[in-house]
């Protein structure tokens, strides 16, 4: 199964090659890999209830964590959809972006990105999940950000990875809850199929880990009040919309929910936090989706609340609420798709996605048409689709709560809205008279008819003969949300009795309002959008730009507390601050410590020379002399390290002084000459310091030679450096072979700084001679 | 360019033989005094002195590749050594030695391989800055 998650990702390596040969055609050869690997997932179906298929490989064995895979009922519906999927849109994206020099970079981050998705709905392992739940959003930035050259794509692009990254740091959190509170009671493992088998419902830390967990999938299923990122990354190209943010990484947090419903569901108050979190979403999301008129920003919206349904049914957690979860986010993934890329053709033949300008496009563009009425009557949950037999259950699970009730206008409302932009998105554009568009429009190619057409037709299909895919995959995947064995029995019809009545009857009237709103859109349409704009000012969304453009304000008054704005006043604090805090500790433990043996005659004759070329550097006028001064004290120390059998530290303080005096010189040829710029008073201050930094340096080097820490580590570097690392240099063996690692790290900071001090330097003249262009 | 006679043929002798002893460090540095980072520092000086004495267009040519390079590669031949010991099975930076030795240079392993990158990653960065400091002064080299 591991090759089923790496394998995208393999594919998007070769895709710039490919792309950058084949142009739009590559999609064709490049979905050939999602395609078999959906062959391969359907090679385990069927899959009884409570079957699940899984492996591990070993990844960081010390700390337990495995890259470790399970496929189950929900796991495969999940792959199934992104692999399905991610097939058609590789192919449609082809032909949508088939000119465009930027293709194989759009295919590579696609393809990553399916890989990731594919990672995370079958990851079993706690880290493995949210290494992959990250490396979605990562991907997902830049499919949103493509469009990178327009100020609205990187905005909405950093806004969902904000949004996202910061609810995925809450997962985090929570998961790491899971296993500490599952730990103590028996189950030290970081397999969610191992603490399936804890109840961790009455645990203390229970209501954190809900929350937390909660702030991950609600940030990334676009819940109230997160639910803004979503419409704004309409900005990426349609095919990311129809993959991205409607059948895959938006149901990332639905699916997480599922995934935990038997550990965490069931309780008050995830009833309570979560099905009201999902409530709210769709009301606030139906409302909003009245007052659009851009299709992707209508689909946008109607696809948030789709995902507050889907959330308030798992908040529910009734038998049948977990199955209708399951059937209507199949139905809605294979509609919402489709109709993204309906949206998509009518966007790149005619130039246009506002609805009102949009007329009569049936002639131009029949195919397209006829997919756009396929899924829109399956999201208007008409007979015989798949979305009809969603909503029936969706009423019937509704009224079938005790408490809940009072939910049944509510969920009627949000659907006669679903119902109205269906037809409003798929509908519209298409009949009435034709009218004039911003480019002549004709029908798309047919890698941008086959989705669409297959996933309308698709939704046909399972609506008419539900069958197989109950007993191929819906009842293990319902079994697997509800934690207990469950048969899924999806009908079509539902024969003659009370209940049955009641739901058909809630359907013909969701059916009939829903067109009644639609035929009034001329009236409405105009006064909704102003509305919604008018809110929108008040909003979450408004609120997070709130906070990130004040951000950068508030950091710079917390800097300007402290001056920075010398070179000399911020030494003189850090030096200041480290005598007082570190001097007294280290005078204390220095104390009355045995200085060894009393130094030979040539050990005074070299640290006197050290002290008066140092007394030189500090009086002397020529800044040259001084460096030179500064070079002799360094050397005086290097031959003391070499007296005292330390030759390699003596051959690299001499490599160092040496390199510093030329820095230094080269840095000093180009100052002004030296004025003596401070007296008096100033001057006293700085010995002062001075002396003080000077004892305590020698204080710290004093008490290395006191404080013997763990003499076993320098006991063992010594006796293994022959036998284990075959060198006889036990310094040298430290640095490239026991602690190799941190100098792995070293060099790399090495080069950085490097770097960094190249790019001031040549930002800085750069600067020096704009300011001269200016003059 | 410096105008000291003496300095330029001071350089013109000296800047060999601390490029030589630089690698010597470099190579011995496993049993004997020396290693990556005392060569690399030898080796920065010798091309920071040729600098000094014959300007930056000089260090530039004898270098022949951008300092960026220089530390790049480093990088990358450090980081490769450290992966050798994943493609045989091993831990990360498990030190790899081929026994048969190699005149002149000793036994070869991924440890002394590390160090080579250690090698660079020094001269790279140092004349890195150097030569950019230098540019400050000399204008474009």
């Amino acid at each position: 199964m591991l090759w089923l998650v790496l394998a995208p990702f393999a594919a998007a390596a070769v895709a710039p090659w490919l792309a950058a040969r084949l142009k739009g055609r590559a999609g064709w050869l490049l979905a050939l890999l999602p395609l078999v690997l959906f062959v391969r997932l359907m090679a385990f179906m069927p899959l009884e209830p409570g079957e699940a298929v899984s492996e591990s490989l070993p990844w960081v064995p010390g700390l337990g964590v495995e890259l470790a895979f399970r496929l189950d009922g929900l796991a495969a519906v999940f792959a199934l959809l992104v692999t399905g999927i991610g097939a058609l849109v590789v192919v449609y994206a082809g032909g949508y972006l088939g000119g465009d020099p930027r293709l194989g970079r759009f295919f590579a981050a696609l393809l990553a990105f399916q890989g990731a998705m594919l990672g995370v709905v079958l990851a079993d392992d706690l880290v493995t999940l949210f290494v992959f739940w990250e490396l979605t959003s990562v991907t997902s930035y830049l499919l949103i950000g493509f469009d990178h050259e327009r100020e609205g794509g990187r905005s909405a692009a950093l806004k969902a990875l904000l949004v996202t990254g910061a609810g995925g740091l809450a997962l985090l959190a929570g998961l790491l809850l899971m296993t500490v509170a599952a730990g103590p009671l028996g189950v030290e493992s970081l397999r969610l199929s191992d603490l399936a088998a804890v109840d961790l419902r009455g645990h203390a830390l229970y209501p954190a880990i809900l929350v937390l967990v909660l702030l991950g999938a609600a940030s990334k299923s676009a819940q109230v009040p997160f639910h803004f990122w979503l419409p704004e990354a309409m900005a990426a190209p349609t095919p990311v919309s129809a993959y991205l943010h409607s059948a895959t990484m938006v149901k990332a947090g639905v699916y997480l929910l599922a995934r935990l419903h038997p550990q965490l569901g069931g309780t008050p108050s995830w009833q309570l936090v979560v099905g009201g979190l999902g409530a709210a979403t769709m009301v606030v999301a139906a409302a909003m989706a009245l007052g659009q008129r851009d299709l992707k920003r209508i689909l946008a919206y109607s696809t948030v609340a789709v995902l507050g349904i889907l959330t308030m049914l798992l908040g529910v957690g009734t038998t049948l609420a977990v199955k209708t979860a399951v059937v209507f986010l199949v139905a809605h993934a294979l509609y919402k798709a489709a109709l993204f890329m309906v949206a998509g053709n009518v966007d790149h033949e005619t130039g246009t996605r506002d609805v009102t300008v949009l007329s009569g496009l049936r002639r131009a563009l029949p195919w397209t048409a006829a997919a756009g009425l396929l899924a829109a009557l399956s999201q208007a949950g008409a007979p015989p689709m798949f979305g009809f037999i969603g909503k029936e259950l969706l009423y019937k699970a509704k009224l079938d709560l005790e408490s809940g009730g009072w939910l049944v206008p509510v969920v009627v409302a949000a659907n006669v809205v679903l119902v109205a932009t269906a037809l409003l998105v798929a509908v519209r554009p298409f009949w009435g008279p034709p009218r004039d568009t911003p480019r002549p429009p004709h029908e798309a190619p047919p890698s941008m008819l086959l989705g669409p057409l297959l996933l309308g037709v698709l939704g046909a299909v399972v609506g008419l003969f539900p069958g197989p895919f109950e007993r191929a995959l819906g009842s293990a995947a319902v079994s697997a949300v509800a934690g207990r064995t469950v048969a899924m029995d999806l009908e079509l019809w539902h024969g003659v009795n009370l209940d049955a009545l009641a739901v058909m009857a809630l359907s013909l009237l969701t059916l009939g309002a829903g067109t009644a709103v639609y035929l009034g859109a001329r009236r409405w349409l105009a006064p909704a959008a102003r509305a919604v704009k008018l809110a929108g000012r008040a909003g979450p969304a408004r609120g997070f730009e709130v906070l990130v453009d004040r951000l950068p304000g508030a950091a710079a008054s917390l800097t300007a507390l402290v001056p920075i704005t010398r070179l000399r006043s911020a030494v003189l604090t850090a030096l200041v601050v480290t005598v007082v805090l570190v001097g007294p500790p280290l005078l204390q433990a220095v104390g009355g410590a045995d200085l060894g043996p009393r130094p030979e005659s040539h050990d005074l004759v070299l640290a006197a020379v050290g002290l008066l070329a140092a007394l030189l550097a500090v009086v002397v006028r020529s800044r040259l002399t001084a460096v030179a001064a500064l070079g002799v004290t360094g050397l005086a120390v290097a031959l003391l390290f070499a007296l005292y059998s330390a030759p390699d530290l003596a051959m690299t303080q001499i490599a160092v002084e040496t390199l510093s005096v030329i820095l230094l010189v080269l840095v000093f040829v180009a100052l002004p000459p030296v004025v003596r710029r401070s007296r008096g008073l100033t001057r006293v201050r700085d010995a002062v310091v001075a002396l003080a930094v000077g004892g305590v340096m020698a204080a710290a080097v004093l008490a290395t030679a006191v404080v013997r820490l763990e003499p076993e580590v320098a006991r063992h570097y010594l006796e293994a450096s022959v036998p284990a690392a075959f060198g006889r240099n036990v310094v040298n063996v430290i640095l490239v072979d026991f602690r190799a690692l941190d100098t792995l790290g070293e060099i790399t900071v090495v080069a950085v700084a490097g770097l960094g001090v190249a790019a001031l330097l040549a930002a800085g003249r750069s600067a020096s001679r704009g300011d001269e262009g200016d003059r | 360019m410096s105008d000291s006679i003496i300095l330029r043929t001071a350089v013109r002798l000296l800047a060999p033989l601390l490029g030589l002893l630089s690698l010597m460090f470099l190579l011995r540095g496993h049993n004997e005094p020396g290693g990556g980072f005392i060569g690399g520092l030898l080796a920065a000086g010798a091309v920071a002195l040729l600098q000094l004495a014959e300007g930056c267009g000089a260090a530039r040519r004898l270098l022949r590749v951008d300092p960026r390079t220089v530390l790049a590669a480093g990088l990358v031949t450090a980081v490769a050594s450290a992966l050798a010991g994943l493609a045989v099975g091993r831990s990360l930076l498990t030190g790899l030695w081929w026994d048969r030795p190699i005149p002149g240079i000793g036994k070869v392993s991924t440890v002394l391989l590390f160090d080579v990158g250690v090698y660079l990653v020094v001269v790279g960065a140092v004349l890195l800055i150097v030569l950019e400091l230098a540019a400050e002064r000399e204008g474009p080299c």
